[in-house]
Parts: C-alpha cells; structure tokens; sequence
C-alpha cells in the first residue's frame, strides 16, 4: 500500500514536472519576452539592462530552474494585462467562484444521474431505460457551450426567469451555467451507474437480502446502490477533467467571474504570466484530485494496487 | 499491470460501451432498429456532413465569407421579414448561415481526418512497438501516455493559442496531443494478447523480421479496433475543434468553422436579437455527432465485439 501511494506521488510529481517544460518552453516559442515588456522608445541599453534583470542572457536550463524554482513558490510574475497585479493573485481571487459553480454542477450531475441510473437499470429495457439511454445518447452529443447558449436564450432572454450573465443575482445566477456544465457528466455517470448497478443487481448477495425478505426499494437503493457506487467513484478524476473543460468555455458563455474565464481572456490578448498561472493551477488541482481518488480507491477495493 | 491501467486511465466517455436493447415497446423497438441498421446515421451524416463537405463549392447558394450589409441579420425564411434567398437567415455581416454551414462541414471534415490519421498513426505504431518489444520501451510509451492522459488539454490549448497564432494547424497539434494516447493505449493492449500466439511465434522461427511481423501480422489484427476508435472518435474531435474555435484558441475568423459561428452568435443571444445565428450551427454540430456516436456504436458491435460490455 505505502510503495503503490510513494509510485502515484512519483508519477503525479513527472507529470507536473513534464507540464512546466511544455508551458515554459511554449512561453519561449512565443518570441522574445522582451517584445511584450519593453515600451516602444526603449534603446539597447534598456534591452540588455531587463535582460540582465530577467535573467534572460543565462542559459536555457537555469531559465527553466528559475522558473520552476519561482513557480512552486507561486510566483509568475506581474499580469501584462492588469499592471501592479500578480498574476496567481488574479488566479486565487478567482477560484472561489470557479469551485462554487463546479461544485453546483457536480451536485445537479449527481442528483439527476443517479436516480436515472439506477432506475434504468432496475427497469432495464423497458420505457424508462430508454429515455435514459436517449438522454444520454443526446448529452454526449451536445457541445457544452452551445447548449449554455441556448439554456441563456430560452430560460434567460425569453423567459426571463434567470439572469443573463454574471453572478451577481446570488442562487439565481447559478442554475444555467450549472446545468450546462452538469450535463456532459449527467450522460457519463448514468451509463456507468447503469452498467454497474446491473452488475450487482445480479450478485448473491442482492438474492440473499431478497430471500431474507428485505423490502424491494431497501435492496436496491441501500445494498445495491451502495456496492454499485464504487465504479462511477473512479470515474470522479475523469468528471474533474471535463468539469475544467465545462468551466472554461461555460463561463466563457455566461460572463462567468471565475478562473475559466480569465484563462480564456488572458489567451486571448497574450498575458502570458496569468495563462501559465491558470494552466499550472488548474494541472496542479486536477494531478492532486486524480492522486487522492487513486489512493481512496485503493483503500476502499483492495484489488486495485500495484503488486 | 490491468491494475494500474484501470486506475490511471478511467475509461473515456466516448468508449463507455453500451447494452445492445432487446426490443420490447415501441420506442425500444425503433430504437433498436436504429442500433441494428446504420441507415439513419449514415443517411444523417451524409445530408449534414459529407455532402455539404464535398460539394459546398457548387450547392451553397451564397460566399460563404463576403457578406452583404443590407441584408444583415436577416431571419430565416420561414419567420416574419426572412426571404428564401437566406433559408437560415444570416449573420451580423450579412452572410449566410446555410452557405457558411455547409462549408464549415468541410472544415470540420477535414480537421477530424487528419488530426485522427496523424494521432491514429502514431499512437498505433507506438502501440504496437510498446506492446511487441516490451520492457523499457513499453514503460516508456506507458509512462507518456499516463502524463498525456492527465494534462487537461483544453488548457494546454489556451496556453499554446497565447503563445503562437490560432491557425488550422495549431487545432490540429492540440488534437493530436489529446488522441495519440487513446490509440496508443488501445492498441498496445491488444498487440499484447496477438503477441502470445502461435502465428507469431512460427514467423519469428521461419525468420521474419521483427518489422515485417510487426507490419503484417500484428498490424491487420488490431486494424479492427483502431477503427471502431476512430470513428468513435470523430464525434469528440469536432466537439472539441468546436469548443476551441469558439473560444478563439482555435480556427480563427473569418474562416466558417461551426463553433466560430456559434460564437459570432453569442452577443445576440444574451441581446436577444438573432437566436439563428448560434442555433443552426450548434445543431449541425449535434447531428453530426449524434449520427458518428451511432455509427460508431454499431461498427463496434459488428467488428469488435470484445469492446461491447452489458
């Protein structure tokens, strides 16, 4: 058990190491830092003074140590965009509401998904399983950020019901960009709380607590649903992988105050510093949330680790 | 070593199997149907997708990037103040939705083949030398593709955009970072289960070359699931390439890419001055989508039914 958590922090610690060579040297590809900071009337002198400032006359690989040195202390440097701000500060002052919407989306995922699952799976083949296969059939196929479009169009500039954009209207403001983010993961997890609940609906045990007389909806929503949970729980890491990609684009659509749009701004006019201050973030949230679920699911289904 | 392969890589949405549905009901019925013959998908794909693709040039009724100011923002035709000269009403510079819609099908076409050839390419061969020499090379390819599986990559996309222009090509690199693992994974799985059979071993002893059993007698045997993959796979690419253009990390204006559409259309929504311009995009994105997710699912059942699951 220790030796198969020591090899997943090994791996995790590769993986963000191999993620800051590809964003450092990406930052190098985009051209002469120099070109960005340095006003139009600088001379030469000035060039080669920030240079030397910068650190930028010293070969490739110490550049890249101190930026690896700078990046685990959280320091990125100054946003390009916003001047007098760090750019993880503009990150961290953002998270909050990031986390907030995402977990909104995990909740409504989980309290559609589940129960739909689990019925199509106790009505396997019957009308009710297929509206969940249609469901599900039609939320892979719907790209998240239209879909938010369309939540806005309808629900907000038609209807009227919910604001537009922002989140200044409190528990309002939430629902269709939880929605749009949510759905993706409504499709995946009721496919796999589906097929694993089929699993077990069929296990000895299940026939047991039935022989035994244990009323119908006590088997399956406490004995099956609580052995069938642990399949979508290692789908978890997979669910904090798209809710990213949802936040992005979602917040991109709704105005969003979190960090997915400030990502997608900062791309967009070149701040450098902020870019790699969100992708470094986010990698680091996802690797640490991927590491721990890895680890849970070892301890909870022993059959899972290294031998 | 399943162990660790189910750990790292929790099966991606796209390859989650699913029940082939003994018909029972009308809506089972039809939608059984629908599994067991690709004719819907495949009549869907070709009206949205394939046709527009290849005869854009000739069918789309309008330039798909000069537009006309006098008629912009038209709506469709069917709606009060539309005119059949714009089926799906145009955009904020007067051009046309539908002309701009079928050659954005060619635009996605053509990104989904060739980011899906390259990746398929490489992460094939890589799976294959991985799974036939085994030891350090195999935990090489691994290792690569544990890390390339736990990039989130629509970030990486950000950062790449920031870094250099959008173009085609950059859409496609990012592509191809996302998909070579898949392949890789996939096919080094099943090179492993060829690897140990008689066939093999009798052309390593009647002396073939390590490439030539490679080429002809792995390769043709994993052929069938890098297919089922791929077409899998056409639907997630084009969500992707979608999502990218229209966060302006990916096919830059004024080319007619769908998720660029979709995004011109953005401003107008939250107005509420012009719902055409970003619906009738969207939905050709989901027809198609739907449409390869269907197909797929029924290549799978035909040629690889190790894939399918209950």
């Amino acid at each position: 058990m220790q030796r198969y958590i020591l090899i997943r922090i090994g791996q995790s610690i590769l993986t963000l190491l191999v993620l800051t060579v590809v964003v450092f040297s990406l930052a190098r590809l985009s051209g002469d830092p120099l070109d960005v900071l340095l006003p139009l009337e600088a001379t030469v002198q000035d060039a080669e003074r920030l240079r030397a400032e910068w650190g930028l006359d010293r070969p490739l690989h110490i550049q890249y140590l101190t930026f690896l040195g700078n990046a685990l202390t959280g320091d990125f440097g100054e946003s390009l965009r916003v001047r007098g701000r760090s750019a993880i500060s503009l990150v961290l002052e953002r998270l909050p509401n990031t986390a907030a919407l995402a977990g909104v989306a995990v909740v409504v995922a989980i309290v559609i998904a589940v129960p739909v699952g689990v019925l199509s799976a106790v009505k396997k083949d019957t009308p009710l399983d297929y509206m969940g296969k249609l469901i599900a059939l039609f939320g892979q196929s719907l790209p998240a950020f239209w879909l938010g479009l369309m939540l806005m169009w309808v629900f907000a500039a038609q209807l009227g019901w919910f604001p537009v954009s922002g989140k200044e209207q409190g528990a309002l403001s939430y629902i269709l960009p939880a929605i749009a983010i949510g759905w993706f993961q409504v499709a995946a997890l009721m496919r796999l709380v589906r097929s694993s609940m089929l699993d077990v609906l069929d296990s000895e045990y299940v026939k047991l607590a039935r022989i035994k007389g244990v009323v119908e909806w006590k088997v399956i929503w406490k004995h099956c649903l609580r052995n069938a949970a642990i399949a979508p729980f290692t789908y978890f890491a997979l669910i904090i992988g798209s809710l990213m990609v949802g936040s992005v684009s979602i917040e991109f659509v709704f105005a969003w105050p979190g960090v997915g749009r400030l990502a997608v701004d900062a791309a967009n006019t070149k701040d450098f510093p902020v870019v790699q201050a969100v992708v470094i973030t986010f990698c680091m949230v996802y690797i640490v949330a991927n590491l721990l679920v890895d680890i849970a699911y070892a301890y909870v289904d022993p059959r899972i680790r290294y031998n | 070593m399943a162990a660790e392969n189910r750990i790292a890589n929790p099966p991606a949405i796209e390859e989650m199997p699913e029940s082939a549905p003994a018909p029972s009901g009308r809506v089972g019925r039809i939608l059984a149907e629908v599994r067991r013959y690709p004719l819907f998908p495949v009549v869907l794909l070709l009206a949205v997708m394939v046709i527009p693709a290849i005869f854009a040039d000739w069918i789309a009724p309008h330039d798909p990037k000069l537009g006309s100011l006098s008629a912009k923002l038209q709506p469709p035709a069917w709606m009060e103040g539309g005119s059949t000269e714009y089926l799906l009403g145009t955009d904020r510079v007067g051009r046309d939705i539908l002309s701009r819609i079928m050659h954005g099908a060619r635009v996605s076409v053509m990104i989904a083949a060739i980011a899906i050839l390259i990746a398929g390419v490489v992460g094939t061969t890589l799976g294959i030398a991985a799974g036939y020499w085994g030891g350090w090379v195999d935990g090489l390819v691994m290792r690569l593709v544990d890390i390339s599986l736990s990039i989130p990559i629509i970030l990486l996309a950000l950062v790449i955009v920031a870094a250099t222009k959008p173009s085609m090509a950059t859409v496609i690199t990012v592509l191809v970072l996302l998909m070579w693992s898949r392949y890789a994974r996939l096919v080094r799985g099943e090179t492993l289960a060829v690897r140990v059979q008689d066939f093999i071993a009798r052309a390593q002893v009647s002396g073939a070359s390590h490439r030539r059993i490679m080429l002809r007698h792995v390769f043709p045997n994993v052929f069938n699931s890098i297919i089922v993959l791929a077409t899998l796979n056409v639907g997630f690419v084009i969500i992707l390439e979608a999502t990218l253009s229209f966060l302006g990390a990916g096919i830059p204006p004024p080319e007619p890419a769908w998720g660029l559409m979709v995004a011109d259309g953005r401003v107008l929504i939250a107005s509420a001055q012009g719902w055409w311009v970003s619906l009738f995009p969207g939905l050709a994105i989901m027809l198609v989508v739907l449409s390869m997710n269907l197909l797929g699912d029924w290549l799978r059942d035909r040629l690889d039914p190790k894939q399918r699951q209950v």
